[in-house]
């Protein structure tokens, strides 16, 4: 998909609502309006001073139905507490000029730390133009000239006759005006709600109970249903006895799904049985009573072993070069001091714990799906795909996510969904086990690492590499050649790339059956797991600060080439400022008793700039507590401080988490863990007694945050507990 | 026949006596804050009180109800404003929200049980799975519960 592509005339338009107030929004028109045109509303405010603002993305905790309609509601100019928030349904068009489908509004996915960099123009210029309207209709209503009145706390007031109107009531006059295509925007000094800390807006739901996730979600007359998949890798079904399971009180119907043929991109991720029942749990009962033959695919002799063999094998011989700047094998080789080492990352899963589901209804060339999505674009797309309905005549609506971590970029369960409502005639709900989530996941794909570097007689870093053997996500990708397999793997701008004169980046692209995937900050959680690993490890080789080492490296502000995702440009002189920041606050350099030990690391990722502090005190490297976590995010402009320091605080413990304990193993072609008791994510105790973020005051553009967090703080950890016991951490996770 | 009470309300279930209360809850009764993470007593998201102690209901056959008192978060307080929901509000502990429920019966059980928790009473109790990481804020949270209970007992 593409991004927005918006016609003047197609900005902004306003009607009236049913309750005879304002509703300005973007126009729609399409089936679901009959051919008539309707708006999809933007902001809607009712006669009796009811504001209602759209959420365009999903929220799956990282805060956006909050950060969102403050842009809004900021230039609208309302109060924060008269504010309630509904969730836009997925709107995308026919694309305008040829093949394919576009946003009809705005992008509406979540994903890469963009829902806020993606919105931030147009929806202050959706509640500036809203604003414009109300009083220019006030005004109009008082026969005085529109700028002389000023708009505030959700009224139009005229200053020189001290004469007000609540937005309410003038909604209906302001309805039958036009928008402002070029409304006036706000400046940064005078804003009172954007870069204020806001609490989440529909957190009384959830406290509760109210609040409506995937799994929460119902439709009148909607059965249920869950699917045995194949465990086995590309494996298949040969036989299938359904006799027992038909025989389960409350089983409705048992339906076949074919799995994705091996190397073709997914629809859905594995060949299966779904059994349809009248409640989730005789449908679980349902699928214990199965008895399935499988055939075990080509994979059924891969084991995480045969992985990590094919890994180092790779290491030794040569790959694909993806970068070499200057010439690294002469500098390596003039090099007064060189050092090697190994960095081994893991098959991670998301684990969001709200595991899959979706309702979908299947109705002759119709079809509607609600559930909990970061990609309600890709739902369409492979409901599409896969039963050939038109993706205008597919309705999809997200509900609230219970966690996302990349797991939701892909919405097989969505199709999987639609599949068994059109064999079974009805409207389901799918709903996955935790079982079937661990075990059948696009998992971050584990790899080994070998970073060297060389240094000449003053000190000074003159060659490095990075050689990275790994089994991309980016295969499966209808016409990518595999030579492109790095590009999700391996980022080619990151530091220290521009920073090092000589510097050679080379990929291994390996195979493996498991399905790979995005996972939250996707190759920068292992990659600065490495880098700045090995920053730590070659700055104590040279008897150097790991901290001045770094910021000599980074040197000043200034912006350079970043191709990936998060540019076009990204500035060490921001990196430094977080970690001089998390430094100070961090009690770097200060003394720390004995056992214990302080790390830090870090990172930019799509954006936005985080380091960390980590402190531990450790009897050995499997027997330590992390005694504080101090953090620093350079975010631009930070829209809301309580969900960047928030996301800073999940994203630290998702860090450690992850670091501590977590770990996909394959055995025999499948995946060896099944629930969270083999999948020990991190608990309250694993958490710091001390714990401060803090928020550089930056005068750049805001980024998302829900990202930058994770990449940093696995190094910090580890970088501490070198520093508390001399034991260099070089595999994830750190207990065996 | 089994018959017990949900919020104060009679509850007849008269089908599977291995379903679990989880499922009970939220499909037959139609209360949907209990949520499913597990289903193996793993993470807490379906914890409910049972005759007043925090259990997790997915390990609860519903053959096990018989006579017995159930409350989940729908019911733990009238308006949404026990102190441990007033805590959490005032705190902003949820992120993605899911475990919130669970996490909110679980920390009110362990305040009954202990009104003045240290953080290690909290690491041995709350052993709740929240996949966000608000842990950090949860903490703070109960502490700050406690005192709103405090509070309230000294009037
Ligand atoms: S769903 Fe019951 S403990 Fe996880
Ligand atoms: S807030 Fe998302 S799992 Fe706890």
């Amino acid at each position: 998909m593409t991004g927005p592509v918006i016609s003047r005339r197609e900005f902004l338009q306003a009607s009236a609502t049913a309750a005879g107030g304002l509703m300005i929004g973007f126009p729609l028109l399409d089936a679901r309006a009959n051919g008539a045109t309707q708006l999809d509303f933007c902001i809607r405010i009712e006669p009796d001073d009811r504001i209602v603002i759209a959420c365009p993305n999903p929220d799956m905790g990282q805060g956006v139905r909050t950060s969102l309609p403050m842009l809004v509601a900021e230039e609208l100019e309302v109060d924060w507490d008269r504010v309630s928030v509904e969730q836009m349904p997925l709107a995308i068009k026919k694309n305008p000029d040829g093949d394919g489908y576009t946003w009809k509004h705005v992008p509406q996915g979540a994903g890469g730390s963009t829902s806020i960099t993606g919105h931030w123009d147009r929806l202050r210029q959706t509640g500036a133009a809203a604003r414009q309207m109300l009083i220019e209709a006030a005004a109009g209503s008082w026969n005085v000239a529109p700028e002389s009145c000023v708009a505030g706390a959700g009224a139009v007031h005229h200053t020189e006759s001290g004469r007000s109107v609540r937005y309410g009531q003038i909604a209906a006059r302001a309805a039958k005006l036009s928008p402002p295509q070029d409304p006036v925007l706000k400046s940064r000094e005078d804003y009172r709600i954007i870069g204020t800390p806001r609490r989440t807006i529909d957190a009384a739901e959830i406290v509760t109970g109210t609040a409506v996730y995937g799994i929460d979600a119902e439709i009148p007359g909607m059965a249920h249903a869950v699917i045995a998949r194949c465990p086995w890798f590309d494996g298949k079904v040969v036989k299938v006895d359904e006799r027992a399971a038909r025989a389960v009180p409350g089983v409705i119907d048992i339906v076949r799904l074919d799995g994705p043929e091996p190397g073709q991109p997914y629809t859905i991720l594995a060949a299966g049985v779904a059994v349809v029942a009248d409640s989730t749990w005789a449908a679980i009962k349902g699928r214990e009573a199965l008895e399935i033959e499988w055939d075990k695919g080509p994979w059924q002799h891969e084991t995480t072993a045969t992985l990590e063999k094919q890994m180092r094998d790779a290491l030794d011989g040569s790959g694909q070069i993806v970068r070499d700047d200057g010439d690294f094998p002469a500098a390596m080789g003039a090099a007064a001091m060189r050092h090697t080492a190994r960095y081994h990352s893991p098959y991670l899963s998301h684990a969001p714990l709200e595991p899959g589901n979706c309702i979908a209804h299947v109705a002759g060339d119709r079809c509607r799906v609600i559930g909990p999505m970061q990609m309600p674009s890709g739902a369409s797309r492979g409901i599409n795909a896969a039963l050939g309905i038109d993706r205008l005549n597919i309705e999809v609506e997200i509900t609230r996510l219970g966690g996302g971590f990349g797991r939701r970029l892909t919405t097989d369960y969505a199709v999987e969904a639609a599949l068994i409502s059109k064999a079974a005639g009805r409207a389901i709900q799918l709903q996955w086990t935790r079982e079937d989530d661990m075990q059948h996941d696009f998992f971050r794909p584990t790899g080994l690492h070998e970073l060297s570097a060389g240094f000449d007689a003053g000190g000074n870093l003159i060659a490095w590499t990075h050689r990275l053997a790994s089994a991309s996500k980016y295969y499966r990708r209808p016409n990518l050649p595999e030579t492109d397999y790095w590009k999700s793997e391996l980022y080619a701008d990151d530091f220290p790339a521009q920073l090092t004169p000589n510097l050679r980046l080379e990929y291994f692209s390996l195979k493996s059956g498991a399905p790979r995937g995005s996972w939250r900050a996707p190759a920068h959680t292992a990659n600065a797991f490495a880098v700045q690993s090995f920053i730590d490890e070659i700055a104590h080789a040279r008897g150097e600060d790991p901290l001045a080492f770094q910021l000599r490296l980074l040197g000043d502000s200034r912006e350079i080439d970043y191709s990936n995702h998060g540019g076009p440009k990204w500035n060490p002189g921001r990196l430094a400022g977080v970690l001089n920041l998390a430094a100070t606050k961090g009690n770097w350099g200060k003394p720390v008793g004995a056992g214990r030990g302080r790390g830090i690391a870090g990172h930019f990722t799509f954006g936005g700039y985080a380091a960390f502090v980590v402190e531990v005190e450790a009897v050995s490297t499997q027997d330590f507590s992390v005694t504080s976590i101090v953090g620093a995010i350079d975010c631009g402009l930070a829209v809301n401080p309580n969900h960047v320091i928030a996301q800073m605080e999940g994203g630290a413990l998702d860090g450690l988490s992850t670091a501590l304990r977590l770990a996909i193993n394959v055995d025999g072609g499948r995946v060896a863990q099944g629930n969270f008791d083999s999948y020990r994510l991190a608990r309250i105790g694993d958490t710091p007694r001390h714990m401060e973020m803090h928020i550089v005051d930056s005068p750049y553009p805001p980024c998302g945050v829900g990202e930058p967090p994770i990449p940093p703080l696995a190094p910090a950890l580890t970088n501490a507990l070198f520093a508390a016991t001399g034991t260099r951490i070089r595999r994830l996770p750190i207990l065996s | 026949m089994i018959r017990f009470k949900i919020n104060g309300s009679a509850v007849e279930h008269d089908g599977d006596g291995d379903e679990p209360l989880l499922w009970v809850i939220r499909q037959r009764v139609g209360l949907k804050g209990t949520k499913y993470g597990c289903g193996a007593g793993l993470c807490g998201a379906c914890t409910v009180h049972v005759d007043g102690r925090a259990k997790r209901s997915c390990m609860l056959p519903v053959s096990q109800l018989d006579g017995r008192a159930v409350t989940t978060i729908e019911g733990l307080s009238a308006n949404g404003d026990h102190p441990v929901q007033r805590a959490w509000l005032e705190i902003d502990v949820p992120q993605c929200g899911y475990c919130q429920a669970g996490q909110i019966m679980t920390a009110a059980d362990l305040l009954e049980r202990i009104p003045n928790p240290s953080d290690d009473d909290i690491d041995r109790l709350q052993t709740n799975i929240c996949r966000c990481g608000t842990y950090w804020r949860i903490r703070k949270a109960i502490h700050r519960a406690a005192d709103l209970i405090g509070q309230e007992d000294d009037r």
